[in-house]
């Protein structure tokens, strides 16, 4: 179990979010701007704004208590993917993991069988595609056993085909891993397919949250066809504007029923 | 000529000990101007790089004081039995090494700086210690500003006349470097040995540039 709550400014941005999240993943969805990466680089140490952070019991932030992020066990996932340039695919993965202890064992192997990375091995990241990139990334993440993986909009910097090539280990990871995934995105349609429950950001602020189980409220009708009128961007973009945050809502709730009716 | 192995010999001891004395320091202080974000900063970037805008006389006359028999900053040392630095081959070290900070510290600053934040944090989040990450992450990123820094620090310390002269003085055998030599040779008529000298470094100044060249372009592979 999570809780964490955050209060602060950053130049002219301001965030104020409580929330707390158990096992599976959630999503931190909202416009750009809305202070999902802010909240993100919060949760792994990496900016540091008033409030307090436990993680399964263990206090990560309160008052002056401030941990380190190389002392609170988190994998992050950067946009990017932030590789270390100057080694190889295998040193990269090893890296957060030698120094939580382990080493290139089982455990290491079957990882790598699972991002599908045994033959980029001995590159250099110079040498990888983007989605290559961005599945060495969530390896590495991944290999460093983290109490909490945080990622970062994973998929945004890549195009559609890429995009399609990493999901399919996203799912992998979220079906196979028991560690809470926070996962950042403005994308309804990513966060529908991998969220199993969707925190709805604006402006810094917390504004509505979607669960699995509140999928059986039902879905307006009204803005199913709103969806299928202007898709999903436009929606998003009509939240940034002021639309009802509820609204936005029922149609992450909708999208969830959609994934469970397939599943 | 059966001086010369001696003067050359000196001259790179000179500037071996210089160059590893100034990537000693030089590495936490150009870390620093790269990542600090104090409002002082600039004001240190500025007194490293005076020695670049400031005549080598000037600064050997101000190294001559600090380090003479009559100085303050000789006063501690003056306990241990030790009078002076000046005309010294300590002296000689202690100069070089100011004279080539800027020479040393810009290549390290614009390296530490081209790393930037992200591989940074990417390696905090992995459990590396800010030390951890700065010697595993930060070091070899930037190795090619280290390279830079070494090279240039040695053929700058090499190429050094004004200062070495103010400090050292030119003692034979004790603080006369390859610089001063050729003066001197020049002074009392020698050409052959002053052209001698003089080929020499100019074939060290173009071996140097030209390493440079080729090592910034083979910079940045991976390794296993």
């Amino acid at each position: 179990m999570i809780a964490a709550r955050f209060t602060g400014r950053l130049g002219a941005f301001s965030l104020d979010v409580e929330l707390s999240a158990g096992a599976g993943v959630t999503v931190l969805f909202g416009p750009s701007g809305s202070g999902k990466t802010t909240l993100l680089r919060c949760l792994a140490g990496l900016t540091r704004l008033e409030g307090r952070l436990t993680v399964e019991g263990e206090t990560w932030q309160d008052g002056r208590t401030f941990l380190a992020p190389h002392r609170r066990q988190v994998g992050y996932v950067f946009q990017d993917a932030a590789l270390f340039e100057h080694l190889s695919v295998k040193a990269n993965l090893l890296y957060g993991r030698r120094r939580a202890g382990l080493g290139a064992d089982g455990a290491f192997d079957a990882a790598v069988a699972l991002l599908g990375l045994e033959p980029l091995l001995a590159r250099g990241p110079g040498k990888l595609s983007g989605g290559e990139r961005q599945r060495v990334a969530i390896g590495r993440a991944l290999l460093s056993e983290p109490r909490l993986l945080l990622m970062d909009e994973p998929l945004s910097s890549l195009d559609a085909a890429r995009r399609a090539e990493v999901v399919p280990y996203l799912d992998a990871i979220r079906r196979q891993a028991k560690t809470p995934i926070f996962y950042v995105t403005h994308d309804l349609t990513e966060a529908a397919r991998l969220g199993d429950r969707i925190l709805l950001l604006r402006d810094g602020r917390l504004v509505d949250q979607v669960t699995a189980d509140a999928a059986e409220q039902g879905a307006s009708e009204r803005l199913a066809a709103r969806l299928a009128e202007v898709g999903a961007e436009e929606l998003v973009a009509e939240l940034a504007l002021g639309g009802t945050p509820t609204e936005v809502a029922r149609l992450a709730v909708e999208a969830l029923q959609r994934r469970q009716s397939d599943a | 000529m059966e001086d010369l192995a001696g003067i050359v010999w000196l001259t790179l001891k000179l500037a071996g000990v210089t160059t590893a004395i100034l990537l000693v320091i030089a590495t936490p202080l150009a870390w620093w101007l790269a990542r600090s974000r104090a409002w002082y900063r600039e004001v240190v970037g500025a007194v490293v790089s005076l020695p670049i805008v400031l005549p080598p006389t000037v600064l050997g006359f101000y190294l001559l004081l600090a380090l003479g028999p009559h100085s303050v900053l000789m006063a501690p040392l003056q306990a241990l039995g030790i009078r002076t630095l000046a005309f010294t081959f300590t002296g000689l070290v202690i100069g070089s090494v100011v004279y080539s900070l800027p020479f040393a510290v810009q290549p390290l600053r614009n390296a530490f700086q081209a790393v930037g934040d992200r591989p940074l944090e990417a390696a905090a989040t992995l459990r590396a210690s800010p030390l951890d990450a700065f010697w595993s992450v930060a070091v070899p990123l930037a190795r090619s500003g280290f390279v830079v820094a070494a090279v240039l620090a040695f053929a700058h310390t090499i190429g050094e006349f004004g200062v070495v002269l103010m400090i050292g003085g030119g003692i034979p055998g004790e603080t006369e470097v390859l610089s001063i030599s050729i003066y001197k040779s020049v002074e009392a008529l020698e050409w052959g040995r002053a052209h001698a000298l003089a080929a020499g470094l100019m074939a060290f100044g173009f071996a140097v540039v030209l390493g440079l060249l080729v090592l910034e372009r083979r910079a940045g592979r991976p390794r296993p």
